[in-house]
């Protein structure tokens, strides 16, 4: 057999001295530069390509573009693999490697196909009404069925390729450079408007080359002074391989430009493969063109079953015959064109079956004139071939749409069919646009949108190229297209075209990758399922990978006729995005990997990252959690770190505390609106604890905030806090209270701040400043004073977390790791030990103070918290109200207290569950959880914080916690285990 | 109603033109109905069916202003898990998992229940902490919950990334090995049909415009085809609730979101469970079509556009390929979103209003797929009985006032 047999000798837009080299299902191929690889396969006489998705029956090649339903293959194979990718779509590399999907051992002998032999028992909307004995018997079918499901294989490993994700702003977007696209740029460009053309293809020029091979229909040089003229202007952007693919409000579309595919694994490596466009335009041009429909007829899904336009791309763009003999069924004019680019190539048109009683149109005539065999009023009715086509049966068909006269069969080994066109409105309606059903044409064209949006060309309903380039340039210019001539050619619809055998079973496709065959169609209508969407479900009409492009009006027009409603009445479903599949990391561009969320840094990580400390992530923080010595397990090194901090001193990176400067004469205002309790009083120089709650009265965040001036304070917020808190304060401002003069900043990266605390905390800061006074009483607890400290200039507040004499030590940010280090190097006299947030945990949990977020959970008011005495009487706050509601004065609700285990040694799980009695059995009482819980050095016993219904009404009781295999005991005690009386912090 | 049996089954299969009857009628609404449910997705239909079914109520209508089941009943994620935090929670959302457990033979319409596991990822260690927390309360509450380090989430989900070298590690991850997915569609129709089947009238294409309310009784409703008279009158409408409850002079405390999915095309089976992370807010499975069905939170803004924001889907993509970089080149297949009606607590409102005859179900928000049986059996009860079951007594529009609220924040986050 010679290489490409079907390859014609010249003609296409393809390079034949560029020959490549390709795979398919394991056989060496040929085709050149420039095809596709669906074009490629007919070139050498590859038909069955696929299999379908439920009855596996043989498919073909149907189309040349983005609507293929039947042509899915996997493209290579490992990390590089890409399942169910349209042959049509693929351009041709030198290497490629591509295989049927959904078949098994091959598509030629495919076990799956057991089932087509058994397709009656598996009609549509069967899985609903069986599998259901015995009870739970699905379980046990599901997992056969399962077994069936998918087309294609996920790829094996992470993604080798990287992506891009990046904006566009321009005047126009133009999306189809078919005539009407070019057109439209080209005008839109002369008037200086920045302008954007995008196109799915490689080349410009729509489907200008699918049907001429000189690839210019207006028989001047117009497609290539065009795209000149275009490429000249610097106003104007071309992308190519840039399929425009979903419409939003507000005149936002994406688009997926594939920047290496066509070069395969070989692509320069400094490219991604592919780029996201998110484009914001103030107006748009819709020049997308129109897809065409299949014919609804008997065993109309063989291989070698094609579109009839598609068939004339592959002999005019691509120089490839799809057959030798063929037999062309059409309702409209335009399938004449089709046989006649055939013929004239030398493909033998055994007869053209015309639906059409009366055929109308240039083409038809020229085709009568060229001595095509034309049987006017006549469909094919079946066809026959197991993986390839062989002959179809034809008949007459009379104005109602009933077979006449007998049925006569012609062998063939190619059908071209074409149930005319449909307008490729998915974007426009998309857009929010309204659709109309025009009955000359059979189709849906657009109709008014809700958005700044332009129609122009074969996607208008226009057929004529010089029609749709006057249209192009209304468009260009901003006008709304005129409406063109109609055109002479009609369609006559016949959905479906009826069988030759009424009283058999005849399976007459109209979603070939989903085996949704007329019949289907009938049933769901004959059982209830009559609302087009109900349809879809229930059939699975138009829900597989080419989301129906070709069947879709098809079956709305076979749902119409089951019905008995005009078409109109029965409507469209929902044009979803995307228009065509959009790759996963294409969407996700750069934002993987370690750039999935950004990684916020202290000053002092390198230090910390050097010393080996395990990290935990609070918010997008890397927060040091502790710092293991040598072999030391977690438990070891927390229990060094608190004891260090109890007996001499340690440090902390506090960095990360949310950190906002409040300015403005209504600050204290502000202030008493945001937090529980008062501000006026607070002096310049001195620190408050506060507390922020929801509208619904729970706690919200708490912090310090530091009066620096008497119109500006410095509010600290948690770190997993401080952008919510930002925001909700933020909020409040603008929304509610836009008369109170405050200003906010967030501070947080601009400061570096450590905590220093420990009984040795004052004489080290004494010999570390010169100018602050740090004597108990010139700088007293919650006070604040400016100075140096090390010689930075810093702000020193005297606050403490972990109940020790403690100064938190801010530094602009730049010097941080230089007072880090500082600090450290204060010992060895002193022993400064950096500690982690575990053992800060620890340390705050002796005390009893509670962290947001782990005492807290949204569900809990400063009450439940015994923190009554921060809820100021005189003024009004955020929450306030609710806290007044019935229900948050219920004794019984869950409270702050602190369990002491029988166990000493036991340290209880923290999230575990507290009983007021044994464990009975499920479902038992809970009355509360265990909210903190750690080893505690200091008291050299277990310690825990919970919440329990009644709090420390239940002091001294005992309760029960279900732990794994056994129950502990534990005493509700008094939350603060450690200095109840705060000796040591105010010392 | 003419029961689907594997005897008809093959007696169509060797019919060329096989009969099957209509799954529902489409009556035109009469005059008169005793209970009037406005809102015809699954959870509308739900109570319907029991009311019919369990208190003998004859004369039902439901009201639906598109296609029934075409709200957020067939646009959800369709996972079903009842390991909430709270008892009440618990409670309600076990007892609607225990009838969808025997819901296709109930309903003689197979809706696909498929038990096949949900993870909820743990990201950090307060995940873990709350992770502990919540296993141990549902366990106590007597349902399935376990918990998996990271080599137990990776035996339970192979193609999962478990490496430590990521943005949000995997730290470990709870189990309900019961909670799993079902067809949405199918429940939808399982119960328009069986709710058919004994007499209820489901109105398709009938909007409510307006509600008739005398001295505080509701009398009837204003429709697109027409007054209707009701005793009772149940609103059913996720995420337009508020638009109804207006119609009768109720404000309510929902805030309506976009919520966004979307399907990969259809691959061979990779993923088994069902597997959720509110940390880095995604969501995801695998259908018996080999889509992957996958969602993220919601868009910010209130809205009742069924669209919302491509940067949310942006978002969600960075997280899913983080769990799974190997589904970086699958292609993103279909994406649309649903209008959920969203409580301050994050828990549905199921009970009685000011106004006599007038019930509200609705709140379920993010979250309610999973709730359909339950949620249609206690509403049934509250509307025949005209006072509250013990299981959505909780539930009440009066506890955003009383302030006893069940906040299921910490599980809703993404709550589905
Ligand atoms: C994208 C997405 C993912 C989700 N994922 C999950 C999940 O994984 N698990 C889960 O448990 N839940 C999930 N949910 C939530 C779940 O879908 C809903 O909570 C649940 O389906 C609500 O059911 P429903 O019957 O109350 O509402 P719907 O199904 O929305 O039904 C309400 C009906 O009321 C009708 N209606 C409204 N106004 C009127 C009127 N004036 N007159 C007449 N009829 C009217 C509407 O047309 C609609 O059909 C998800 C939701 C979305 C949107």
């Amino acid at each position: 057999m010679t290489s490409q047999p079907y390859r014609l000798a010249e003609g296409g837009v393809i390079d034949r001295t560029r020959p490549l080299t390709f795979s398919f299902n394991g056989r060496r191929l040929t085709g050149y530069s420039g095809d596709t690889l669906a074009s490629a396969l007919l070139a050498n006489g590859v038909h069955l390509v696929g299999r379908s998705f439920k009855y596996h029956r043989p498919r073909g090649i149907l189309t040349a573009g983005t609507e293929e339903p039947n042509a899915l293959v996997q493209l290579e194979a490992g990390n590089r693999s890409i399942p169910n990718l349209r042959a049509t779509r693929i351009e041709l590399y030198n290497g490629l490697s591509a295989a049927s999907v959904n078949c098994w051992p091959g598509v030629r002998f495919d076990a799956g196909a057991l089932i087509d032999a058994v397709h009656r028992l598996v009609p549509a909307g069967f899985y609903y009404k069986t599998f259901m004995w015995p009870q739970g018997g699905w379980h046990v079918y599901e997992r056969l069925i399962r077994r069936m499901a998918g087309m294609g294989r996920a790829p094996e490993g992470a993604d080798p390729d990287r992506y891009e994700r990046t904006n566009a702003h321009c005047d126009v977007l133009i999306i189809g450079a078919g005539p009407a696209g070019l057109a439209a740029a080209v005008t839109a460009g002369r008037s200086g408007a920045s302008v954007i053309l995008a196109d799915e293809r490689g080349q410009p020029g729509g489907s200008l080359p699918d049907v001429a091979s000189d690839g210019d229909v207006t028989g001047t040089s117009w497609l290539g002074d065009t795209i000149a003229e275009l490429q000249s202007m610097t106003n104007v952007r071309m992308f190519t391989r840039t399929t425009v693919t979903g419409y939003f409000d507000h005149n936002f579309l994406i688009a997926v430009e594939r920047v290496t595919d066509h070069l395969g694994p070989g692509a320069p490596a400094h490219l991604p493969r592919q780029r996201l466009w998110r484009i914001r335009t103030s107006r748009v041009v819709l020049a997308t063109g129109a897809l065409e429909r299949p014919l609804v007829f008997a065993n109309n899904d063989r291989p070698g079953v094609m579109l009839a336009g598609s068939a004339r791309a592959y002999v005019n763009r691509f120089a490839v015959l799809p057959g030798r003999r063929a037999v062309v069924v059409t309702n409209n004019d335009s399938a004449y064109e089709a046989a006649l680019d055939l013929h004239r190539n030398g493909v033998e048109i055994a007869a053209v079956a015309d639906l059409r009683a009366v055929p109308v149109g240039p083409a038809a005539e020229a085709a009568a004139a060229a001595g095509l065999n034309i049987l006017r009023g006549h469909a094919v009715v079946d066809t026959n071939g197991r993986r390839r086509v062989q002959a179809v049966h034809v008949a007459g068909i009379g104005l109602d749409g009933s077979l006449t006269g007998p049925v006569r069969a012609l062998h063939c080994d190619l059908v071209l069919m074409s149930g005319g066109w449909s307008p490729a409105v998915h974007l426009f309606s998309q857009s929010g646009g309204k659709l109309r059903y025009d009955e000359m044409l059979g189709a849906f064209l657009p109709d008014g949108s809700r958005q700044h949006v332009l129609c122009a060309g074969a996607m208008n309903g226009v057929a004529e190229t010089a029609s749709c380039i006057v249209q192009g340039q209304d468009a260009g210019k901003g006008d709304v297209p005129a409406a063109s001539e109609p055109t002479a050619s009609t369609v006559d619809a016949h959905w479906p075209i009826p069988a030759r055998n009424r009283s058999g079973e005849v399976r007459q496709f109209v979603d070939f990758q989903n085996d949704v065959t007329a019949a289907d169609i009938s049933l769901a209508v004959s059982e209830g399922y009559q609302s087009v969407e109900h349809l879809k479900r229930y059939t699975t009409l138009g829900m597989g990978t080419d989301q129906g492009k070709t069947g879709n009006v098809p079956g709305i027009a076979i749902l119409a006729g089951s019905l008995g409603v005009p078409l109109p009445a029965v409507g469209t479903t929902t044009f979803r995005p995307p228009y065509d599949p959009v790759t996963f990391g294409a969407i996700a561009g750069r934002d993987v990997g370690p750039l999935a969320d950004p990684v916020r840094q202290t000053p002092m990580h390198a230090w910390h990252a050097e010393t080996g400390a395990v990290f935990e992530d609070v918010g997008q923080w890397k927060r040091p959690f502790y710092y293991p010595l040598a072999s030391e397990t977690k438990h070891d090194a927390v229990a060094r770190e608190c004891m260090a901090v109890r007996r001499a001193a340690g440090i902390m990176d506090a960095t990360t505390l949310g950190k906002i400067v409040l300015s403005g004469p209504d600050a204290v205002r502000f202030l008493n609106r945001v937090y529980t309790n008062a501000w006026g009083g607070l002096e310049v120089g001195r620190c408050r604890y506060g507390l922020m709650l929801g509208e619904d009265g729970m706690v919200l965040d708490d912090g310090v905030t530091a009066r620096l001036a008497e119109d500006r304070f410095l509010m600290t917020t948690t770190t997993g806090n401080a952008s919510r808190v930002l925001a909700w304060l933020e909020e409040w401002l603008q929304t509610e209270w836009p008369e109170l003069d405050v200003y906010l900043t967030s501070v947080t990266e601009q400061f570096a701040t450590v905590a220093l605390a420990g009984p040795k905390a004052r004489a080290i800061l004494t010999g570390l400043t010169s100018d602050i006074d740090v004597s108990a009483e010139a700088f007293p607890f919650m006070s604040w004073r400016g100075g140096h400290v090390a010689g930075f200039p810093a702000r020193v507040f005297r606050i403490s977390y972990s109940g020790e004499l403690a100064y938190e030590i801010s530094v602009p940010a730049r010097h941080g790791l230089e007072l880090w280090a500082v600090l450290l190097r204060s010992g060895p006299d002193y022993a400064v030990t950096p500690f982690g947030t575990e053992a800060m945990h620890v340390l705050r949990a002796e005390k009893g103070y509670l962290m947001v977020g782990q005492e807290t959970d949204g569900t809990v008011t400063p009450i439940d918290l015994g923190m009554q005495w921060i809820l100021s009487t005189k003024k009004d706050f955020i929450g306030r109200r609710s806290l007044a509601r019935s229900a948050m004065l219920d004794p019984l609700r869950k409270r702050l207290v602190g369990l002491r285990t029988e166990d000493p040694e036991l340290v209880l799980p923290e999230g575990a569950q507290i009983l007021p009695t044994a464990p009975s059995g499920p479902p038992e009482t809970m009355i509360g959880h265990v909210t903190s819980s750690y080893w505690s050095g200091a008291l050299r016993r277990s310690i825990a914080l919970a919440l329990v219904k009644g709090g420390r009404d239940r002091e001294s009781a005992t309760v029960h916690v279900p732990l794994e295999g056994r129950t502990a005991r534990a005493e509700i005690c008094d939350p603060r285990f450690y200095d109840p009386e705060g000796l040591r912090l105010h010392g | 109603m003419t029961r689907y049996s594997i005897f008809r089954l093959a007696r169509n299969a060797l019919a060329y033109r096989p009969n099957w009857p209509r799954a529902w009628r489409s009556p035109d609404p009469r005059p008169a109905y005793d209970v009037v449910i406005v809102g015809g997705g699954g959870h509308g239909l739900a109570t319907a069916y029991y009311l019919a079914k369990e208190h003998g109520v004859s004369n039902i209508a439901v009201l639906e202003k598109g296609w029934l089941g075409g709200g957020n009943t067939g646009r959800n994620t369709t996972i079903i898990r009842s390991n909430y935090l709270w008892d009440e929670s618990a409670h309600l959302y076990e007892k609607a998992l225990q009838l969808y457990e025997g819901l296709s033979r109930e309903l003689n319409f197979n809706i696909m229940l498929s038990q096949r596991g949900v993870l909820n990822l743990a990201h950090n260690e307060h995940d873990l902490k709350e992770m502990s927390r919540r296993v141990r309360a549902i366990r106590l509450n007597g349902i399935d919950s376990e918990m998996l380090d990271p080599q137990g989430v990776k035996a339970e989900v192979p193609v999962i990334n478990i490496s430590r070298q990521v943005r949000y590690p995997i730290l470990g991850a709870s189990l309900q090995r019961r909670g799993g997915v079902a067809r949405h569609d199918a429940v939808a129709w399982g119960f328009a049909r069986a709710a058919d089947a004994r007499g209820v009238d489901i109105v398709q294409n009938c909007e409510v415009t307006g509600l008739d309310v005398v001295n505080s009784r509701v009398r009837g409703l204003r429709t697109s085809r027409g007054t209707i008279a009701a005793r009772k009158v149940g609103l059913v409408a996720a995420g337009h609730s508020s638009v109804l409850a207006a119609m009768a002079g109720l404000r309510l405390p929902i805030e309506s979101h976009p919520l966004q999915a979307m399907v990969s095309e259809p691959i061979k089976p990779v993923l088994n469970s069902v597997v959720m992370s509110n940390t880095v807010h995604v969501y995801l499975s695998q259908s018996d079509k080999g889509e992957l069905v996958i969602g993220a939170g919601i868009d910010g803004y209130n809205s009742y556009a069924q669209r919302g924001s491509f940067q949310i889907i942006e978002g969600q993509m960075g997280a899913l390929l983080e769990l799974f970089p190997s589904f970086s080149r699958l292609r993103m297949l279909r994406q649309w979103g649903g209008i959920v009606d969203v409580c301050p607590d994050a828990s549905p409102i199921v009970g009685k209003t000011p106004v006599e005859g007038l019930y509200i179900n609705c709140g379920w928000g993010t979250g309610g797929f999973k709730a359909t049986p339950g949620s249609g059996w206690a509403f049934a009860h509250t509307i025949a009985q005209d006072r509250p079951h013990a299981l959505n007594a909780p539930f009440t529009l009066e506890r955003f006032s009383t302030g006893a609220l069940i906040d299921e924040h910490g599980a809703a986050a993404v709550a589905h």
